[in-house]
């Protein structure tokens, strides 16, 4: 899928929900837990499983990246699935503290 | 992404932590998402389209911005200290918001006819009504109205939508960053853009925030010691005065590890003073305006000691800097006929980004086709980025066809042991266009001589910018956020000269 800043994405198979910070420079297929996201209005199709070996979670107020394409996503609901493009998952974003302005 | 959500992911994390007022009585991130949400039932039952405040610093500054989030509402916070003309002409301009109003400004609105609700009142009915069902906000629908100070022309109410401030809290700050015990202290009022910017990043941080509503700066040494607090913003008058009331002895304050400073000019030996008063202390400056949603360029406790430490003079100078763009902001200097400017070559400075608004309420965008905002600030960048702000667009004084910005020349009068404070002004001229007329508050018991000031000025600056004038006074107008008032000065020393002519 093309991903564009703003579009809120969920897991089927877990809590996780996600917006798209960076959309990046390309496709991705986007999925959470071994499944597809879908947008956050759709309804999760029926007897799916979180996959095993992407079971590392998703946590609240992080950020994830694809190098490659430079797609970003932070998390707004945490969750038990790992968020990847396929069956790769995405990198946890070290955070770049700025000083506090206010 | 509403702003609404950055209230939902701090309530999700730490639900029980203090997020806003006093370690013991405060109120927490889960109750703040409680009220915010019953406030959204009460907002939307006025069957108003925009939520007007008018009250200073306290609990429901933030509930209500919130309440109004979650309604789908615009939040406009209004400056109370308006004449009662000035407000029932803003509040027209929002054609009938509903308004929640501190009992101290209620006589004000009392003639609007509009729907009130006394803060306190509002708060306490808000934490009991059912929450409302949060509505699906659109991310460029508008979260706050802000009308800026007005100090060059009639106040104009920025549109800050959802995606701007959303833009500048993920940008610049991380989630959940702060440590359970930091405060942050916040004596910007809440129709400042800073005061705006403070609840969304400090809530986002996890960070408990404290409010002084009447700023004194023994009150505010005071309150900073007693909550133990960890960072605080103030306006360049602020510090001036904590300064003053220090009177060079050390700040009692262990806790403090960040001042952020901002909205005006500030001082060099206010700066240098607090350096020294403050020296565990990192300082910040943060430049911003209202259109670009806060914070654009931030000069780091870094900057600030490898300022003071070096032997370079372009690193000594950046103590006078904005710094750098923070992450997600453009920005370019642009000379007059629209070339982007060489490092160290002054122009305006045009910035880009997703946080960047440059939008009014009923005038429109002013972005150009690239999506640049002219911010009307006149600047210049080093070799490596730094900005320096040499003061508005609209301030320029041109005397003999030489367009002259002002700062030029109150940065060198600062620095006269005399001088406490001043500004520098065009007045009307037949030989020149405009003069130079420097309005000086001398220090206490000094009487300094209009000759010796001119002198100073022309041993360290080209002789067309020695002042043609020396006036003395006893204070100069400034707004309640230490931004000076020079369209007022010059109409009043205007007046006055016009009077002793004749």
């Amino acid at each position: 899928m093309r991903l564009k800043t703003g579009l809120r994405l969920r897991s089927q198979v877990c809590s996780t929900e996600v917006i798209v910070v960076r959309p990046g420079s390309s496709e991705i297929d986007l999925t959470c837990g071994g499944h597809p996201m879908i947008a956050s209005k759709e309804t999760p199709a029926e007897g799916l499983d979180l996959k095993p070996e992407l079971s590392g979670g998703a946590l609240l107020g992080k950020r994830y990246t694809d190098e490659a394409t430079e797609i970003e996503l932070l998390v707004t609901k945490a969750g038990a699935g790992t968020v990847a493009d396929g069956l790769t998952p995405l990198l946890l974003k070290e955070a770049k503290p700025l000083p506090s302005s206010d | 992404m509403s702003i609404g959500m950055l209230l939902d992911m701090a309530a999700m994390a730490f639900g029980d932590r203090v997020a806003l007022g006093r370690r013991g009585d405060g109120i927490t991130f889960e109750h703040l998402l409680r009220v915010s949400a019953g406030g959204a039932t009460l907002l939307r039952s006025s069957g108003a389209e925009r939520v007007a405040y008018l009250g200073g610093n306290s609990a429901a500054f933030p509930a209500v911005l919130f309440a109004a989030a979650s309604a789908g509402m615009p939040f406009v916070p209004l400056n109370y200290r308006l004449s009662e003309d000035q407000l029932d002409g803003l509040l027209g301009e929002l054609h009938g918001p509903v308004v929640v109003c501190d009992e101290a400004f209620q006589g004000v609105v009392a003639r609007t006819g509009l729907k009130i609700h006394r803060s306190e009142d509002w708060l306490a009915d808000a934490a009991l009504a059912e929450p409302a069902e949060p509505v699906e906000v659109d991310d460029d629908a508008p979260a706050v109205l802000l009308f800026t100070s007005g100090t060059t022309s009639k106040p104009k109410a920025v549109v800050l939508r959802h995606s701007n401030l959303v833009a500048y809290v993920l940008q610049t700050v991380e989630f959940g960053s702060a440590e359970p015990d930091e405060a942050s202290l916040t004596s910007v009022p809440p129709y400042h853009i800073a005061g705006v910017g403070t609840v969304l990043t400090n809530l986002y941080a996890g960070r408990r925030f404290v409010y002084l509503p009447n700023f004194t700066a023994d009150a505010w040494l005071r309150l900073v010691a007693e909550e133990e607090v960890t960072s605080a913003m103030v306006v360049p008058t602020m510090l001036a005065r904590i300064v003053e009331q220090l009177a060079g002895a050390q700040a009692p304050t262990p806790t403090l590890r960040a001042i952020a400073y901002g909205g005006a000019r500030m001082p060099r030996p206010v700066l240098e003073k607090a350096l020294v008063a403050f020296p565990g202390t990192g300082f910040v400056n943060a430049y911003g305006l209202t259109e670009t949603s806060s914070t654009i360029a931030i000069l780091g406790p870094e900057d600030h000691r490898a300022a003071l430490a070096s032997a370079d003079p372009a690193v000594q100078a950046r103590l006078a800097s904005a710094g750098r763009f923070v992450p997600g902001v453009e920005g370019e200097i642009r000379d007059s006929t629209g070339a982007v400017a060489r490092p160290g070559e002054i122009g305006e400075l045009w910035v880009r980004g997703s946080q960047i608004s440059g939008e009014y309420l009923g005038l429109g965008s002013v972005l150009d086709a690239d999506g640049w905002f002219p911010t009307r600030d006149r600047a210049c960048l080093d070799a490596d980025g730094y900005l320096f702000i040499e003061g508005r667009s609209d301030d320029t004084i041109i005397r003999g066809g030489e367009n002259i910005a002002p700062a030029e020349i109150e940065d060198v009068l600062i620095h006269h042991p005399a001088v406490k404070e001043v500004a520098v002004i065009g007045l009307p001229d037949i030989e020149w266009g405009e003069r130079l007329t420097a309005v000086v508050v001398p220090e206490a018991h000094a009487a300094p001589e209009p000759d010796d000031l001119r002198a100073w000025v022309r041993a360290r600056l080209r002789g067309s910018r020695t002042p043609d004038e020396v006036i003395f006074r006893d204070d100069l107008p400034y707004t309640p956020t230490g931004k000076l008032l020079r369209r007022q000065l010059i109409a009043e020393i205007g007046a006055a000269t016009t009077y002793e002519r004749t």
